[in-house]
């Protein structure tokens, strides 16, 4: 069933990193909001133009651990919906 | 004026992010001897050691870990302060650590320090690691890109120290960049990876070893059963495997005691030095192979990667109460006793939560109630089944422990929602890549705990613990001619202070049905919980052992009015009591040590307090309203 953040017709639209599926990379576009939860993202490397790969999920569905920047780094879904990626599709390691 | 500045320590802060290896290097460059305090107004750990640098001497400032100098709490504003010499004098210059391997990271925070114009060196660590994995880095160019010294280091080998020291030597003649790098986080970005092209030769790949073993440990299900059975051992090793230390511990201070009493002449002197000095070090030293065990085996896991992933799989759990996955480690370690959890809870980095675990950590049944369940469970509970093969005293015993763990559960949730609400930290923690532990940076920090404990809790401990002897055996009043040795324990008792304090307070703790020998009990148990069975033995003057003792508060009828004084309500309201109150001076000494201040011992002693009594009268009303109170 097509979840309502994934525009299913458009593959090259952003959507949101949570709700990328695993194993999947993206480009990110944009973080919603400019507040300090924002900038701490970017601190951690959730930059425009920067690559993010989605490594695992937790047993109960968050969090999950991305790869970004050459570390992983796991973040709740709370943080990871602010953050908008172009999808690359499934990458391997 | 300069003569006098030269033979001033240069004083060194040491910068970077958690995982960057910071810790190791302090190690390496201060020795075990760090000194240990906390920064004003926060609960944040201020660690400084001293070495040599050269024919300088230095004192090393270790600043709390962080990926950002742009804070959203106050506990993460120490790093700003301590840098703007808000809190102390400045660090004459600083030293940033960061990990070779995730260099595309860490120099966004490189960036962010460069731009405070401070002089800074920049420290690689892991560079063996990096080669590992195929990665290099051309550190004579980076140092041209940046602006500042480069050293590179394998911090638990001890390779590239004497370089790094030679550096630190001289601070005033290291570079500053040319250009500062820009401060808005995009064209930071841009600017990290155009230093990182221009010095590196190459990427590191991924830590291959890494994705094949967190492809079962963080396997949904593989992951899950892991995760039970290494909390289980954990549980195990500090619950039961203890024991046997504690209880060795144990019979060397009865030993101890024995061979001081009859050594010294009979009297008041020889009771304090078997009594109140023996016992009260016992009391100090039985938790060390508690604390030895649980340290040893945090450090290890924290040290091997594991504690991340752990912390992964709570998450989502913990969350619910507004806590993060770090914090599960401690509270389940506060099941076998609270000391050791709440030293645990270190490794949460939040220190709002790790505030917030502290605080109910007490709440957890720890292995120090048990005595006191048992005896009135055994005593006043029918041994016969409830439900198939589930007995009604098991089941009793169950109630109690999920009560503390719910009530726990309460004012977690409760606290975060009000007293210590959040600072909105987004919860962000990495994953390290899993690592060999080193035996030096493992010892050093089981060895830093347990002194920490031994100097900065144990002192209190002590000084309560005799305190509370004190109030037990004075003033001495001769008893009555031809009592029993037991009669006689018990008179002394009874006309003591403590038991003069046991009446005193008997009119605030009789809406509860507890008379004034509980009160002596509940007094008593401060020192510690299990303090009130042998209490109470002493009260009814009973022989050895616990039959004894159940059959005589069983038959113990109340003078005045001729009834039983522990009736059905009165076992229920006392049992609840235990569940919720904070009677446990090394827990009150601990939680000293580790928020730095009497503030927060005192609002858990007195919140737990509250609800002890709170929940112990509605107990006591509803058990004495159905089943009758006499």
């Amino acid at each position: 069933m097509p979840r309502p953040d994934v525009p299913t017709a458009q593959p090259d639209a952003p959507v949101r990193l949570s709700s990328l599926p695993l194993g999947h990379a993206g480009v990110i576009e944009r973080i919603d909001r400019d507040d300090p939860i924002a900038r701490r993202l970017m601190d951690l490397g959730f930059v425009p133009s920067t690559e993010v790969r989605v490594l695992r999920r937790a047993p109960l569905g968050d969090p999950v651990a991305y790869e970004i920047r050459g570390s992983r780094l796991c973040l709740r879904h709370s943080e990871s919906k602010l953050v908008w990626v172009r999808p690359l599709g499934a990458r391997q390691a | 004026m300069s003569a006098t500045v030269a033979h001033q320590p240069l004083r060194l802060g040491l910068l970077g992010s958690p995982n960057s290896g910071k810790t190791t290097l302090f190690n390496a460059l201060t020795g075990l001897r760090a000194k240990v305090g906390n920064y004003p107004g926060v609960t944040v750990e201020r660690r400084e050691g001293r070495c040599h640098v050269g024919r300088r001497d230095a004192i090393v400032i270790d600043l709390p870990g962080t990926y950002s100098l742009e804070p959203l709490s106050p506990d993460e504003a120490v790093v700003n302060r301590v840098l703007e010499g808000a809190i102390e004098a400045p660090p004459d210059a600083l030293i940033l650590v960061a990990d070779a391997c995730s260099l595309a990271r860490s120099l966004l925070f490189v960036a962010q320090v460069l731009r405070r114009g401070v002089p800074c060196c920049l420290v690689l660590t892991m560079i063996d690691e990096l080669q590992a994995r195929g990665g290099a880095i051309d550190v004579p160019r980076l140092e041209r890109a940046l602006g500042i010294p480069v050293r590179g280091v394998i911090g638990h080998r001890g390779r590239g120290l004497d370089a790094l020291r030679d550096l630190l030597e001289h601070p005033e003649t290291w570079g500053h960049p040319h250009l500062l790098p820009p401060g808005e986080a995009t064209e930071r970005a841009a600017w990290a990876d155009s230093v990182l092209d221009s010095v590196s030769a190459r990427r590191p790949g991924t830590h291959r070893l890494t994705e094949a073993i967190d492809r079962v440990v963080l396997h949904p299900l593989a992951g899950s059963l892991l995760f039970a059975v290494v909390m289980v051992g954990f549980f195990q090793l500090i619950f039961a495997w203890a024991t046997p230390a504690m209880d060795a511990i144990d019979g060397i201070i009865t030993e101890l005691a024995a061979a001081t009493r009859s050594a010294l002449p009979p009297g008041a002197w020889s009771d304090f030095v078997a009594d109140g000095l023996v016992a009260g070090v016992g009391a100090v030293v039985v938790f060390v192979p508690q604390i030895t065990l649980l340290f040893g085996l945090l450090y290890l896991l924290e040290d091997v990667g594991y504690m991340a992933r752990a912390a992964f799989l709570a998450d989502r759990v913990m969350s619910r109460i507004g806590l993060e996955g770090r914090a599960f480690v401690a509270l389940l370690s506060s099941y076998a006793c609270a000391v050791p959890g709440i030293m645990a809870t270190r490794t949460v980095p939040s220190p709002r939560d790790r505030l917030v675990t502290i605080l109910v950590a007490p709440l957890m049944t720890c292995s120090a109630r048990l005595p006191v369940y048992a005896l009135l469970i055994g005593a006043f509970v029918p041994a016969r089944s409830a439900l198939g093969p589930l007995g009604l005293q098991g089941l009793v015993l169950l109630g109690l422990y999920l009560l503390g763990a719910v009530g726990a559960l309460l004012v977690a949730a409760l606290l975060k929602r009000t007293l210590l609400r959040g600072d909105a930290l987004p919860f962000t923690m990495e994953l390290p890549p899993y690592r060999i532990p080193t035996l030096r940076l493992w010892f050093s920090q089981v060895w830093g705990s347990i002194w920490a404990f031994l100097r900065r809790a144990g002192t209190i401990i002590l000084a309560a613990s005799i305190t509370l002897w004190l109030l037990l055996s004075f003033p001495r009043v001769e008893p009555p001619v031809g009592a029993s040795e037991a009669e006689a324990r018990r008179f002394a008792l009874e006309h003591s202070y403590a038991g003069r304090a046991g009446h005193a307070i008997e009119p605030a703790i009789a809406p509860l049905g507890f008379d004034w020998k509980i009160g002596v009990g509940l007094l008593a148990s401060v020192a510690a919980r299990e303090v009130i069975v042998a209490t109470l033995a002493q009260i009814y003057a009973a022989g050895e052992g616990e039959t004894s003792l159940r059959a005589a508060v069983r038959g113990d009828v109340d003078p005045r009015t001729g009834t039983p004084v522990f009736t059905p309500a009165t076992v229920a309201a006392l049992l609840v009591f235990f569940v919720f109150a904070l009677q446990c001076l090394s827990t009150i000494a601990v939680m000293r040590r580790e928020t730095n201040s009497w503030r927060w011992p005192l609002f858990a002693f007195s919140y737990l307090l509250a609800m002890a009594y709170g929940a112990s009268f509605v107990t006591y009303r509803i058990v004495a309203a159905t089943m009758g109170a006499g």
